[in-house]
């Protein structure tokens, strides 16, 4: 890749990262619902630390690992808004008619996100730590749960472009939330799947990919260093990463061609 | 001479809510991005509380007679009837936004109307909520072990509690007039409700939890809303006094938010 390329990906990626920490609005869900639900989850289901066969005793070790895609959610939809509000606004045309490449015109924003998603991550361990969880795998998984974490926001992050330039629409992005939100419900996000009794939902959270990212987490938490795990969960955050971007190219040909 | 003034002014009251209750309900049932998600995120609660966490009915201690689907199905039962309530004052805030809501202002004789108008609408839209949500819980093989009176007791509740998360949320819309406001309306309301004894209860609840659990509002519904569809009734009275509360008290919220939108530029 050129010198000018990373310098115009530098520049985007800067600027997406800062004005999402400039926005309260969209800084405020990031720390907020995920710090609530961890509590309120964490207190209200201890008891199934009691079920035969349940991994840990702390439920929190158990728990924290959802507010990693939360977060990574909230990537989708910041960036998809942040995206949507710049087609809008007729901004991305006006970038689209200088002289800066494809790739960086996506490419900035998709950097950004992952360099967020490292930073919602880290905050994310340091949060589940001050609540009492233990991280199993030490600090070399801290640094692993925060390469996860980038690789999924990058990957939701991407899907939120998808919309974006399909759509132009930020309303239509912040309607994928509760969407995707169902994914996380029907998970093993909140009992491990061995433990999900009834049929049903059994099969549909071994089929749900989300089961496999948040185990990728969870495993650094709760049995340090498992091979399996992380592998499921960085097969799903790399392979959903590799079907959005081929996504937003896609969405990028066709929104250029209408610009 | 002043009765007749009363009753005319009734009158018009409920002329003004019919007219806003029929208008909006036209509009949510025409319209699949309102109608849709209002009746399929209580279905993704439900099977995702009362499947996905069915093991925990097998906790020591505890104990619940109609079975795990129906402990959740009641706390999926009042937060859909509190979020209807929700939802309708979203949807007076966005008419705000559009300008109808201040041109119904300008129109409407009596101004009460609007509020009783979207009232009717929240609980419209409740009936058709609850009516599937129950008719899923029942294909799923909810056991239901109290009678006929509890259940009326059930949904009557629920009715209360509708009215209590629309009074909330219809008073900050008045206020605001900007679904920028919805955070406001929303997050206080599920703050209350999953601090209650959501997935088990209150006395296999530990620590801090417990402790708020013990003094919010929402266990008592939920407590109650257990209690009539299993038929061991527990703090019945308790629950409808404190729904009947909440309401008398979102009440002036709500008409003070009205005088304020009223006093508005």
């Amino acid at each position: 890749m050129s010198q000018a390329v990373l310098t115009e990906v530098g520049a985007l990626a800067r600027r997406a990262l800062l004005k999402t920490l400039r926005q309260p609005f969209q800084v405020f869900p990031i720390v907020f619902f995920p710090a609530i639900l961890l509590a309120v989850n964490a207190s209200g289901l201890k008891a199934a630390t009691r079920l035969p066969g349940f991994p840990t005793h702390s439920y929190v070790s158990f728990a924290i690992a959802v507010a990693f895609i939360q977060g990574a959610m909230f990537s989708m939809i910041n960036t998809g808004t942040n995206l949507a509000e710049d087609i809008e606004s007729g901004f991305f045309n006006r970038l689209a008619l200088t002289p800066l490449r494809r790739v960086p015109l996506i490419g900035g924003l998709l950097v950004g996100v992952a360099a967020m998603g490292a930073l919602q991550s880290a905050f994310y361990v340091a949060l589940g730590l001050a609540a009492g969880a233990n991280l199993e795998a030490g600090l070399g998984g801290a640094f692993v749960i925060v390469a996860l974490g980038a690789l999924a926001a990058l990957g939701f992050g991407a899907l939120g472009c998808v919309a974006a330039l399909r759509t132009g629409s930020g309303e239509a992005v912040q309607g994928l939330f509760p969407l995707f939100f169902v994914f996380i419900f029907l998970s093993s996000s909140n009992l491990p799947r061995e433990l999900l009794r009834t049929g049903w939902f059994h099969t549909v959270a071994t089929w749900n990919p989300i089961s496999y990212l948040i185990e990728g987490f969870r495993s650094l938490f709760i049995s340090g260093w498992d091979a399996t795990a992380l592998g499921r969960g960085f097969a799903v955050a790399a392979g959903l990463s590799a079907v959005a971007l081929l996504g937003v190219a896609g969405a990028l040909r066709t929104r250029l061609q209408r610009t | 001479m002043t009765r007749i003034r009363a009753r005319r002014g009734r009158g018009s009251m409920w002329r003004v809510a019919r007219a806003i209750a029929w208008r909006n309900l036209h509009t949510y049932v025409r319209r699949p991005d309102l109608f849709v998600p209002s009746l399929v995120f209580p279905l993704v609660f439900f099977a995702s509380f009362a499947g996905g966490l069915s093991a925990l009915g097998s906790i020591p201690g505890f104990r619940f007679p109609a079975g795990y689907t129906a402990f959740q199905f009641v706390f999926v039962l009042c937060q859909s009837a509190m979020f209807s309530g929700l939802f309708t004052g979203f949807s007076l805030a966005f008419d705000f936004e559009g300008g109808f809501a201040r041109r119904l202002m300008l129109a409407a004789e009596d101004r009460r109307g609007i509020a009783l108008g979207y009232a009717l609408v929240a609980l419209s839209r409740a009936c058709i909520t609850l009516t599937l949500l129950t008719a899923v819980a029942l294909v799923a093989g909810m056991n239901v072990t109290g009678n006929g009176v509890d259940l009326f007791g059930l949904y009557g509740l629920a009715v209360l509690l509708v009215l209590v998360g629309y009074a909330w949320a219809a008073g900050v819309a008045f206020r605001f007039r900007s679904i920028q406001a919805g955070p406001l309306m929303q997050t206080p309301v599920f703050l209350i409700l999953f601090l209650a004894p959501v997935y088990v209860p209150l006395s296999l609840l530990q620590g801090w939890i417990h402790t708020v659990a013990s003094a919010n509002p929402a266990t008592a519904f939920l407590e109650a809303g257990r209690g009539l569809i299993s038929g061991v009734h527990d703090h019945t009275a308790l629950a409808y006094a404190c729904a009947a509360g909440l309401i008398a008290l979102f009440a002036l919220w709500l008409l003070s938010g009205l005088r304020n939108a009223e006093a508005s530029p």
